[in-house]
């Protein structure tokens, strides 16, 4: 797995250094109107077997002989975007925040890593640290307000080395009518984001639960214990290092794997 | 309290740290009570559920109460927690209509469509969706939508002791869910909606059966209304019971008859279309009492305007059979389901030209069958306006034949959070009520 995570994090600090750029003096990037790639890990052979993203080796367990095993991928989630943003209200939108960030005296380039439009929906990547007064701004902001947050969804890269725990929020403004998404990070060991629980309350159980399932630590949350899973529960079981389980079964005479060990195709 | 001698053997009373612990099994409350009496504390911690019969599942409620007051109420949840978004991760991105069905099993349709709407802005076909299949995921979402406030209302009902609202709801349930049966072949667990479209067409007859069970169900919607909206026992249970204002519902994040019931008409078929649902006609009902009540006037008057709009899907579907998946044979699956001597099952006719006619066919088949297809990476947040708010799916890809992550909004979740703001201070009995109104399924709540 060693080649690929090595391109992953090389691709991952270019992508960085010009995310902020872009963010910082507004200069589109070259290729305009497309967005960026960045990768986020490696994908080998086209027969799963096991945890396709944790297992590497050659066809996984999947005792596949196909030479297909042998496959390095990378996997690729698109990149900063260019400005403008178009769909009518993105750049307005990326305005008033970066401006409001400006005026509490913030490094916009420093706050916001990367914008990125995809699909018709706005993503701002936001800084760790500087999570709570965003979520803040984009919640009392006459320009924006963001009233209604719709929780927490948490995502687990381990190939994207430094940041594999991603918390992704939407938000939605019932006043201007519009859907945001605001993505932070954390690396897998140091997993803590501060808590969004004080600007949105209903955060408090999307919290619990992004903590039960990825073990990531919102700090400041008042009472962050297991939601779903008993309280004496090892590991978190959303992460991709987490097996699935299960135990296979026999069916009209034939044995069947468990989910996860059976061969598929990624 | 020595003096306890004739205990139940599957009711034990025991000491622990924390105080005496009571297990209450009904029968046996005249032993509480007079133990309660004894008491020198007027506080006592209930732990109700995560069995009972008014906890809509195995929902867990935790309350202080003081006398007949609840000065603190938490609910416990993820009895139900079955894994369902980490299942998605191992199976085909098709495979997981199957699971997200089973999620809140009350809407199963807008699960549905939720997921295959977010895959396939992921694939970035939504345009390509044909105007039959979104006409037939209206129809049915709005189907699905009275039939799961009528739950709602019958559940609630029986709460309070209305037997009458039960035994109506789960009768006029019945003929949205023969519809059902009679289009997916299921009464739950449809995996109807598929990436790109559907399972497959309204079979024959379809039309006529929903237009008369449209029609049955217009003439049965004031009975509700006459046995409760001015019954003054209803009444008095319901109103200004679990109050939650504008603010509250904001910071909460309460969605949904809850929220529209401060006034707020928020609705996501109106502000954010989807499906084709600027194209109908019909008004969002709200309420001004933020208030269990309200919320019970709003579930009615949605009913009514979930009739309007099948109504108007059935007009649209007057021009007979036709394409109900997208037309790119990368995506749409082979094969339509077709309806055999032993239910619904593989079309024979799809069996028999792909094993005895067309080689390319089967090997067409098998590839989009065991492989299934790649949906480009990146993520996707799609909303629908669920009978209980809004239910936004999180899709990522990673650009492979399974879904990354898919992460479920689900409103009960969102919603039951509330619980707390609209029992503390109240009755004990008015907690009851206060979730009913709530309308939290424990199967979308823990997934």
């Amino acid at each position: 797995m060693s080649d690929g995570t090595e391109e992953s994090a090389a691709a991952e600090g270019a992508e960085g250094a010009e995310g902020a750029e872009t963010a910082e003096s507004g200069v589109p990037t070259p290729r305009a109107g497309a967005t960026e790639l960045e990768v986020v890990g490696v994908r080998h052979g086209m027969f799963g077997g096991s945890n396709p993203s944790e297992h590497a080796g050659v066809g996984g367990n999947s005792g596949d002989t196909s030479g297909y095993g042998r496959l390095v991928r990378p996997i690729v989630l698109p990149g900063a975007s260019p400005r403008p943003y178009g769909h009518g209200w993105f750049d307005e939108c990326a305005d008033e925040l970066e401006g409001a960030l400006e005026e509490q005296g913030l490094d916009v380039g420093a706050v916001i890593e990367k914008t990125v439009v995809d699909r018709g929906e706005i993503t701002f990547h936001v800084e760790r640290e500087f999570l709570t007064q965003v979520m803040k701004t984009l919640r009392d902001d006459p320009a924006l307000r963001f009233e209604l947050c719709t929780g927490v969804s948490g995502v687990h890269y381990p190939g994207d080395r430094g940041r594999e725990l991603h918390a992704v929020y939407h938000l939605r403004s019932i006043t201007h009518n519009r859907l945001i998404r605001v993505e932070t990070s954390a690396p897998d060991d140091d997993p803590v984001i501060p808590s969004t629980f004080a600007v949105y309350p209903t955060n408090d159980w999307h919290e619990r639960e992004t903590y039960d399932f990825f073990g990531i630590v919102f700090e400041g949350h008042p009472a962050l214990t297991r939601i779903m899973m008993p309280d004496d529960w090892l590991g978190h079981p959303q992460r991709k290092d987490y097996p699935l389980g299960g135990i296979p079964v026999e069916y009209k005479g034939a044995q069947i794997p468990a989910p996860d060990q059976r061969r598929s195709y990624n | 309290m020595e003096s306890q001698t004739q205990q139940q053997p599957e009711a034990p009373t025991r000491e622990t740290t924390e105080g005496r612990v009571y297990t209450v099994t009904g029968g046996d409350w005249d032993e509480i009570v007079t133990a309660a009496a004894k008491a020198d504390d007027e506080r006592i911690i209930v732990n109700m559920g995560p069995q009972h019969p008014s906890t809509h599942g195995v929902l867990r409620l935790i309350l202080e109460i003081d006398g007949e007051t609840v000065t603190e109420a938490r609910c416990g949840i993820g009895y139900l927690h079955t894994g369902i978004e980490k299942n998605m991760e191992f199976r085909n991105w098709t495979q997981g209509t199957t699971f997200v069905t089973r999620m809140d099993y009350l809407t199963p349709l807008f699960n549905e469509t939720a997921y295959c709407l977010a895959v396939e802005r992921l694939l970035g076909i939504t345009e390509d969706i044909p105007e039959r299949a979104t006409v037939i995921r209206v129809l049915m979402m709005e189907l699905n939508r009275i039939s799961s406030h009528l739950v709602c209302l019958a559940t609630g009902g029986m709460e309070i002791g209305s037997t009458t609202l039960m035994i109506y709801g789960f009768r006029d349930r019945e003929i949205i869910l023969d519809i059902f049966e009679l289009v997916t072949g299921l009464r739950m667990n449809h995996a109807y909606v598929r990436p790109g479209g559907l399972a497959q067409d309204l079979p024959p007859g379809a039309l006529d059966q929903i237009r008369e069970g449209v029609k049955t169900l217009r003439g049965r919607m004031h009975e509700y209304d006459k046995l409760a909206t001015n019954n003054p026992v209803f009444k008095a249970r319901l109103v200004d019971v679990g109050y939650l204002d504008l603010a509250g519902c904001m910071a909460l994040g309460a969605t949904g008859p809850i929220l529209r019931s401060t006034g707020l008409p928020h609705d996501l078929r109106k502000s954010n279309p989807y499906c084709g649902y600027e194209q109908y006609e019909f008004d969002v009902p709200t309420a001004d009492t933020c208030d269990s009540y309200g919320r019970f006037l709003i579930r009615l008057a949605e009913m009514e305007q979930s009739l309007r709009i099948v109504e108007q899907c059935l007009d649209r579907l007057r021009g007979g059979p036709g394409r109900v998946m997208v037309e790119d044979k990368k995506i749409a699956w082979p094969a339509q389901l077709s309806l055999g001597p032993d239910g619904m099952g593989n079309s024979l006719d799809h069996i028999r030209t792909i094993m005895g006619e067309s080689m390319e066919a089967l090997i067409h088949h098998f590839k989009l069958v065991t492989e299934g297809f790649h949906v480009p990476a990146g993520q996707a947040y799609v909303a629908v306006e669920s009978p209980k708010g809004e239910l936004g799916v999180h899709v990522v890809s990673d650009g492979g034949t399974r879904p990354y992550r898919v992460h479920f909004r689900d409103p009960s979740f969102t919603n039951l959070q509330s619980m707390a703001a609209m029992c503390e201070g109240g009755q004990v009995a008015d907690v009851i009520v206060a979730v009913a109104g709530i309308d939290p399924v424990m199967g979308g709540v823990d997934r």
